[in-house]
C-alpha cells in the first residue's frame, strides 16, 4: 500500500449532484484553477440521482411562483427555523439554473406553448416541474465535466480534512477502496458535496443497504465537517420519509399527485390535505399508520388507464426504476390495488428536511476555505435544484478564495495520525467484522433515536454509541472494500452521536414527527425559536449551542404561519 | 475470534453466456455505486461479490450485452 500525494486548488468531495456543478462553476470562474472531483463510487453513476430524477420539487419559475412566496412556504414548512437569506438566494437563482440545465440538454416538461408545465404539490405555492425524461441527468453532468477539463478520481473515500495552524482548510486525506492506498491531497479549498447521512437508521426490512438514500451516502461529509471544527445545524430535525413499505423508496406522491393520486388510509379515504413532505405531514401519516384506520396507502386505482400508463412510464424508468419490478413481484397493479406505505428509518439530510452543515448564502461553512452544497448543506428542503444552485455558489466562492490565498503547508502530525487510523483495521487480526458492527450500531439508532423521542432512551443510546466507539478500533478489514465500510462506520457513529446530542439539547417539540419529544410535547417559541448548532469544541468534545434566527427578510402573516399545522382533513359532521 | 459462514442469495445475477468480461468489459463493476460487483478471473464473468445492493439498476441498464439482471433483495421482496 502506497501513500500518494496530490496538489490542487479546489477539491470537490462527492461527484453526485452538487459536486459536478461546483467543479464546473469553479472552472468557469477561473479556467486556470486545478479542480479535482473526488468520488467514492464512479462519477458516471454516483449519488442520489444515479438513475436520474423524475422532477424538480422546488422550481421557482416566473409566472408560476415568486421567490418571496417560496421563502414563505419553506419558512412555514420548516416551522420557522430557517436563515431566510439562504432560502432566498436559492429562490432567486432557481430559474437561471433551470435555464442553464435546459441549455445543457436536461429535458423538463413543457406545455403546448413552450412554457414550463409546473404542478402544484406544496400547501401554498406551485413549484413541481416534472422531468419525464430525467434519466439522463448524470450523462449531462459528466459531459460538462469533460468539456471543462475537470480532473476526476473515482473510488476514493475522504476520511479527514487537513487544517492549517489557524484552522483553515489545507486539503484532505482519503483511502482507495480498491487498493487501500492512502492519499494526501493538498488544496486551498474543499467543497463538501457528499450527500445525506442515509445509512443512519436501519430499514425495517433489516437489509442494511435497503435504505431510502443511496446507501453509499453514509454521512461521511457530516463527520468530515465535524472533525474540521465546522458548525452543523438542525441535526435534531431528522429526515423521515413516507415510502413504499419494504421496498423503502418513494412511491412517489409528487409525481402521482398532479395526476390525481393521493395518500389514503385503509378505507381509501384521503386524510391529509397536502402530500408535500414535511414534519407535520409525517406526524399525520404516523398517526394514521398507527391508528385504527391504518395502515397508509398511495391510491391510484381510481385513475383512467392512460393516466396510469403515464405514471408507470415515469416511475418505472426514473430515480428508482426497480419499484416496478417490486410491485410486479407482489402482484400489485396500480389499476386494481393501493400501494402499501410505511415510514422510513431516520437519516440526516437538508435536501428533504433541515439537518446539515451550516452554510451562509455563499455556501461558506464556518471553517475558512470549506464550502458545502447539496443534501448535507443546511438549506432546508433544498432538493436537487437546490443542490445545483448551492453547488454553483460553492464553486464560485471557492474560486474567489483561491485568488487571495496561498496553498497552506501540510502538518505531518495530522497525516501520520490519520494514516494510522485508516490503515488500522488492516492490521487487526481476528477483529470484529465491520458488517456486524454496523448492524448493531444502526439497530441501536432505531431503538433509541427513532421518534417519538424519549429523553432517557436517547441518554441510553449515547452510552451505547460510546461503547461502540470502543469497538471501532477492534474492527478488522480483510480487503480494501471492507476497509471502506469500516471507515464509513466511524462516520455513521459520529452522526448517531450528533443526532442524539442535538435532540436532547432542544427541549421542545418541533417539525411534527421529525423532533417529537414525548416529555416536551409542545412547541416553545419563547425559548426555542433558535437554531441548534453542534460543533467539536476546543477540548475535542461534542458541544451544542444556539444561534439566533436572523431577522426575516420576508414577513409571514398569521394565516400563513399556521398553514402547515392544519394538514389533517377535518370532516364535516353528517347532517342529522 | 472464530467466524461463521452464512449463506445468502444475492439480487444481482449475471448470464455467463452473455457476459463479455473475458473480452475486458468492466462496465457493471465500474458503474455500481456500492462497488459490490467483481470479475471472476477464472471464469471471465462478472458476479455480485458483496451483499450490499441498493437495487438501483445502473449495472443492468449500462450492460452492453444485457447479461446483468437486478432482482429485489429477498428480504424486501
Amino acid at each position: 500500500m502506497n501513500t500518494i500525494e496530490m496538489e490542487v486548488d479546489v477539491l470537490v468531495i462527492g461527484g453526485g449532484t452538487a459536486g459536478p456543478m461546483a467543479a464546473a462553476k469553479a472552472k468557469e470562474k477561473n479556467p486556470a484553477l486545478r479542480v479535482l472531483v473526488m468520488e467514492k463510487a464512479n462519477v458516471k453513476r454516483s449519488g442520489a440521482i444515479s438513475m436520474g430524477m423524475d422532477g424538480l420539487n422546488n422550481a421557482v419559475i416566473p409566472g408560476h411562483a415568486t421567490p418571496e412566496q417560496y421563502v414563505k412556504e419553506i419558512t412555514v414548512a420548516n416551522d420557522g427555523i430557517v436563515n431566510q437569506k439562504t432560502v432566498m438566494k436559492y429562490a432567486t437563482s432557481s430559474f437561471d439554473m433551470i435555464q442553464e440545465l435546459d441549455s445543457w440538454g436536461v429535458k423538463f416538461e413543457k406545455d403546448e406553448t413552450g412554457d414550463y408545465a409546473v404542478k402544484k404539490v406544496h400547501h401554498i405555492g406551485t413549484y413541481v416541474l416534472p422531468m419525464p425524461e430525467g434519466h439522463n441527468m448524470k450523462k449531462v453532468l459528466y459531459r460538462q465535466l469533460k468539456k471543462r477539463r475537470v480532473e476526476i478520481t473515482n473510488r476514493l473515500m475522504a476520511t479527514r480534512l487537513l487544517l492549517d495552524e489557524g484552522g483553515a482548510i489545507a486539503g484532505a486525506m482519503a483511502v482507495d477502496s480498491r487498493t487501500a492506498d492512502f492519499y494526501v491531497i493538498r488544496s486551498k479549498t474543499v467543497i463538501l458535496a457528499t450527500g445525506a447521512a442515509g445509512r443512519l437508521g436501519m430499514p425495517s426490512s433489516g437489509y442494511l443497504f435497503g435504505t431510502y438514500e443511496n446507501p453509499t451516502n453514509a454521512g461521511d461529509g457530516y463527520s468530515l465537517a465535524y472533525h474540521a471544527g465546522a458548525e452543523l445545524s438542525g441535526i435534531e430535525c431528522f429526515q423521515i420519509n413516507p415510502l413504499i413499505k419494504d421496498y423503502n423508496g418513494p412511491s412517489c406522491a409528487y409525481v402521482t399527485g398532479p395526476f390525481g393520486g393521493y395518500t389514503a388510509n385503509a378505507n381509501g379515504d384521503r386524510f391529509i390535505e397536502c402530500d408535500y413532505w414535511s414534519g407535520q405531514m409525517m406526524m399525520e401519516f404516523y398517526k394514521e399508520l398507527e391508528g385504527g384506520n391504518g395502515p397508509v396507502f398511495l391510491k391510484m386505482d381510481h385513475l383512467a388507464e392512460e393516466t396510469i400508463s403515464t405514471i408507470e412510464e415515469i416511475l418505472h424508468t426514473n430515480e428508482r426504476p426497480s419499484r416496478g419490478r417490486f410491485h410486479e413481484g407482489r402482484g400489485l397493479d396500480y389499476r386494481t390495488g393501493m400501494v402499501e406505505m410505511h415510514i422510513s428509518e431516520i437519516g440526516l439530510c437538508s435536501g428533504h428536511s433541515g439537518s446539515g452543515v451550516w452554510v451562509n448564502e455563499h455556501a461558506e461553512t464556518t471553517v475558512p476555505g470549506l464550502y458545502a452544497a447539496g443534501d448535507l448543506a443546511c438549506v432546508p428542503h433544498n432538493y436537487m435544484l437546490g443542490a445545483f444552485v448551492y453547488g454553483k455558489l460553492a464553486g464560485e466562492s471557492a474560486a474567489e478564495y483561491c485568488a487571495s490565498h496561498a496553498l497552506p503547508p501540510v502538518d505531518n502530525a495530522q497525516v501520520e495520525a490519520e494514516r494510522k487510523r485508516v490503515w488500522g483495521p488492516l492490521d487487526v487480526v481476528d477483529g470484529l467484522p465491520p458488517g456486524q458492527v454496523e448492524y448493531k450500531l444502526r439497530r441501536m439508532v432505531n431503538d433509541y433515536l427513532q421518534p417519538p423521542k424519549v429523553t432517557r432512551k436517547m441518554e441510553i443510546g449515547l452510552q451505547r454509541f460510546a461503547e461502540i466507539e470502543e469497538d471501532l478500533s477492534r474492527m478488522s478489514a480483510t480487503n480494501p472494500h471492507e476497509l471502506m465500510r469500516a471507515m464509513e462506520i466511524h462516520a455513521i457513529r459520529d452522526c448517531a452521536e450528533m443526532a442524539a446530542q442535538a435532540s436532547l439539547y432542544r427541549k421542545e417539540s418541533r417539525w411534527g414527527l421529525y423532533h417529537y419529544r414525548v416529555d416536551y410535547p409542545e412547541k416553545n417559541d419563547a425559548d426555542w425559536f433558535v437554531h441548534v448548532q453542534v460543533k467539536k469544541d476546543a477540548n475535542g468534545n461534542m458541544s451544542c449551542f444556539t444561534r439566533p434566527i436572523e431577522p426575516y427578510i420576508v414577513a409571514l402573516d398569521e394565516e400563513e404561519k399556521t398553514a402547515y399545522q392544519k394538514l389533517r382533513i377535518v370532516k364535516e359532521p353528517a347532517a342529522a | 475470534m472464530t467466524y461463521a459462514l452464512n449463506r445468502v442469495t444475492v439480487p444481482v445475477t449475471v448470464d455467463e453466456e452473455k457476459c463479455i468480461a473475458a473480452k475486458g468489459c468492466t462496465v457493471c463493476v465500474d458503474v455500481c455505486p456500492l462497488d459490490i460487483l467483481a470479475i471472476d478471473l477464472a471464469k471471465g464473468t462478472a458476479y455480485m461479490k458483496f451483499d450490499e445492493c441498493w437495487y438501483c439498476m445502473p449495472c443492468e441498464k449500462d450492460c452492453p450485452t444485457g447479461a446483468v439482471h437486478v432482482d429485489i433483495p429477498y428480504l424486501l421482496r
